[in-house]
């Protein structure tokens, strides 16, 4: 293996060579390094920094060149509010409903998400028949694609859908559950928790199959009930592994879009509109395309998100450094 | 040898194709259509290539998204297409071809002269930049054999909303059908309701104000139809945001008495109702303000970014011609814009009974349209006004906001479009 193998390093080492005496070694890596650091630049340093750029200019023209400058004048717009909690008080009302709506959306779709999560991973983590194919069952919805889940749940919900004939069947009346604001936030709650659960089930369950038999086996030689074993050693063992589950649902419920867009569009009126569509809308599919204002959105969306990030990190050193 | 000849076919190959890239000039065109516009387009396109011998002329389809969002961007990145089929008329005007110095300006002005104001940036604009294809009067249908069913007599033809509203309510609960009336999720469909409750959308210096009392008053009705069960809730309350729906399914399945779309509806029901029940367009209702829908449609247009203006222009010229404009528009069964083929009659060879009434209905139509329509049709901001008009009346539907903050709302979202694009 040496006899092959080395003839076509020594080849390879020559240019190599060549260049690191030229270069030194610590330049070399840059070498090395460009590649990764052009793309990135291109694709995700320039955008952010254009994203900047646009944010702090007006009007509705596409070029940089041709929109004139108006200073902070976006954040203005969007922060001018009598009261935050009341929309109607708001310059930009659609604006700070998407705000509260992606708010409660997260409290509401994180807190049941992790708690169901937790629930089927301690289920599924038992000696129960046909252990596989349930995990395979409740990890299936995190392979659909989003737009076939939404259309799923539009088909169950809507006025000549599933659900309802099986109301009428038993005698009850049909429910416009995707039409009134309420229960359209409702099912866009449920739809988000049933798609997404699978992928945090499969991470809790991980975490409760790493932590020490023998530590349940002491627990049950000492008699501790099943709930006192859950709380004093299930749950401590398993929190870092919650607390990343946690930090995680919680990113991904605020840049919450496509699912919802193709489940309600939004609504009922703004009902289901949450930040990323007001972006979206604003930016790319209003008219006229306020750029600036959408940019200025993205960039407080992308503050809360750093936050979360440097949180779901500390998380991650704290697992490590036990 | 062998080697030899093959080097000399490859470089002559290479050669003759630099030759005929040289010499063909290659124009694209963007087109969108819910029927057969784009595939009637493409056929009188391969004719127009048979008259002029170098000339290339690709067609994109696209979907009607693609038109309205990306087709901007494009042209403002110095990259779209040469021609595009288009339904923002004025909103686009600043990357239009001026087509007046390669055509016969006399023969455009009065074949086209009403529609081609809506192409323009401003009334001292005289340029000539968009063939208009398909003109679209919005307007009501109803399921006649619904009526029959239910005994109910069909309001006449200067009825009013409310007596239309009655009706179909009479219909609808005599049939047990599920929406007594629909109509499309669009700021342009209820325009021209608005405007024949007496709203005048601009002011007196023709300024665009979109909110007055009558406004006001047909947005009120609307939403109280919507709470009683007047109107279909699915169509304005089953989205969120500007985003267009309509309500044709509903119709073609037989769930819906009155339905508030278009002319362009007429294609598709003739197609996709057949026999199912009979149907007829019954226009716009009337009210204090006339009995106006709403004109439209879309335009194919030339981009001044083209590096072939000539043939973009020949191009355009040859399609406004009164033979193959008359075909296009018997063909699609569209109304025609052209005066002399609106008045000779588009020959829509091979339609239906009703579908022919239709559209001799629908031509009729245009001479009730507003000049206030007409007017709202070309303004260039129009488009944000319909969104504006969407949006908040939703609101006011889904009840989110009353009827009077969801039109302050408007209001001060027109101020905030005007202030952008000045």
């Amino acid at each position: 293996m040496y006899s092959t193998v080395a003839p076509v390093m020594r080849i390879i080492e020559i240019p190599f060579a060549f260049v690191q005496s030229r270069l030194g070694i610590q330049r070399l890596a840059w070498l090395f390094l460009a590649p990764n650091l052009i793309l990135f630049g291109v694709f995700a340093f320039l955008p952010i920094i254009l994203n900047f750029l646009y944010a702090l200019t007006g009007g509705d023209q596409v070029l940089l060149n041709d929109r004139p400058f108006v200073g902070g004048a976006n954040f203005q717009s969007l922060a001018n509010c009598e009261n935050v909690f009341d929309p109607n008080s708001c310059e930009r009302d659609l604006f700070w409903r998407a705000i509260w709506n992606s708010v409660w959306f997260v409290v509401l779709q994180v807190g049941l998400m992790v708690g169901f999560s937790l629930l089927t991973a301690l289920v599924l983590n038992r000696d129960i028949r046909a252990r596989g194919f349930f995990r395979g069952v409740f990890f299936f919805p995190v392979l659909l694609s989003p737009v076939v889940v939404a259309l799923i749940w539009k088909w169950i919900l809507q006025r000549n859908g599933l659900l309802n004939a099986g109301l009428e069947v038993m005698g009850y009346e049909r429910v416009l559950w995707l039409l009134d604001r309420h229960w359209a936030f409702a099912w866009s709650v449920f739809l988000s928790v049933w798609a997404h659960m699978g992928f945090y089930t499969l991470i809790l369950l991980a975490g409760l199959q790493a932590i020490p038999r023998d530590v349940y086996e002491a627990a049950l030689m000492d008699r501790a009930s099943p709930w006192r074993t859950f709380r004093k050693i299930t749950l401590p063992l398993l929190a870092p592994t919650m607390l990343v589950v946690l930090v995680l649902a919680l990113i991904k419920g605020v840049q919450t879009f496509d699912e919802i867009y193709a489940f309600t569009g939004g609504g009922p009126g703004s009902a289901t509109t949450f930040i990323i569509q007001y972006i979206y809308q604003t930016g790319f599919a209003g008219a006229p395309r306020l750029f600036g204002l959408a940019a200025a959105a993205s960039i407080l969306l992308a503050l809360v998100l750093a936050l979360l990030t440097a949180v779901q990190l500390w998380a991650n050193r704290r697992n490590v450094d036990g | 040898m062998k080697h030899k000849i093959l080097a000399t076919t490859a470089f002559a190959a290479v050669f003759s194709a630099g030759a005929l890239s040289a010499s063909a000039q290659e124009i694209r065109i963007m087109c969108t259509s819910d029927g057969a516009e784009c595939e009637v387009l493409d056929e009188l396109t391969t004719r127009f290539e048979a008259d002029h011998p170098g000339v290339d002329v690709v067609m994109d389809v696209v979907p009607y998204q693609a038109v309205l969002e990306s087709l901007p961007v494009q042209l403002a990145a110095g990259t779209g297409p040469d021609l595009a089929m288009v339904t923002d008329l004025g909103g686009l005007n600043p990357y239009y071809l001026d087509l007046a110095p390669y055509v016969d300006r006399d023969y455009w002005e009065s074949s086209f002269g009403d529609v081609l104001g809506w192409y323009r940036a401003s009334p001292d604009d005289d340029g000539i930049y968009g063939l208009h294809m398909l003109l679209t009067i919005t307007g009501a249908y109803i399921n006649r054999t619904l009526f029959e069913q239910a005994g109910v007599e069909v309001p006449g033809p200067d009825a009013s909303w409310d007596d239309w509203a009655e009706a179909s309510r009479a219909v609808a609960e005599a049939t047990d059908t599920t929406f007594p009336m629909a109509m499309d999720r669009s700021g342009h469909r209820i325009a021209g309701p608005a405007i024949s409750y007496g709203a005048k959308i601009f002011d007196e210096d023709g300024e665009p104000i979109l909110v007055d009392d009558a406004f006001t008053a047909y947005v009120q009705k609307f939403v109280d139809w919507h709470e009683d069960g007047t109107m279909a809730r699915d169509v304005w309350a089953g989205q969120g945001g500007d985003s267009y729906r309509d309500a044709a399914q509903e119709f073609i399945n037989g769930e819906l008495v009155y339905y508030y779309s278009g002319s362009w509806q007429t294609g598709r029901f003739d197609e996709q109702i057949g026999d199912f029940f009979d149907w007829q367009v019954v226009g716009s209702p009337c009210g204090e303000g006339g009995c106006t829908g709403m004109p439209g449609g879309s335009g194919l247009v030339g981009f001044k970014q083209t590096k072939h203006p000539e043939i973009v222009a020949a191009l355009m010229d040859y399609l406004a011609q009164q033979e193959i404009y008359a075909e296009f528009s018997g063909r699609t069964r569209n109304i025609p814009a052209h005066r002399a083929v609106a008045s000779a009659g588009a020959d829509y060879e091979g339609a239906s009974e009703p579908a022919a009434t239709a559209l001799k209905t629908w031509g009729a139509q245009v001479g009730r349209v507003s000049p206030i329509a007409f007017a709202y049709q070309g303004y260039r901001n129009n488009r944000a006004m319909f969104n504006i008009t969407v949006q908040r009346a939703t609101q006011a539907v889904v009840g989110e906001l009353t009827v009077e903050e969801a039109m302050e709302r408007a209001e001060a979202d027109l101020a905030a479009v005007l202030a952008e694009t000045k």
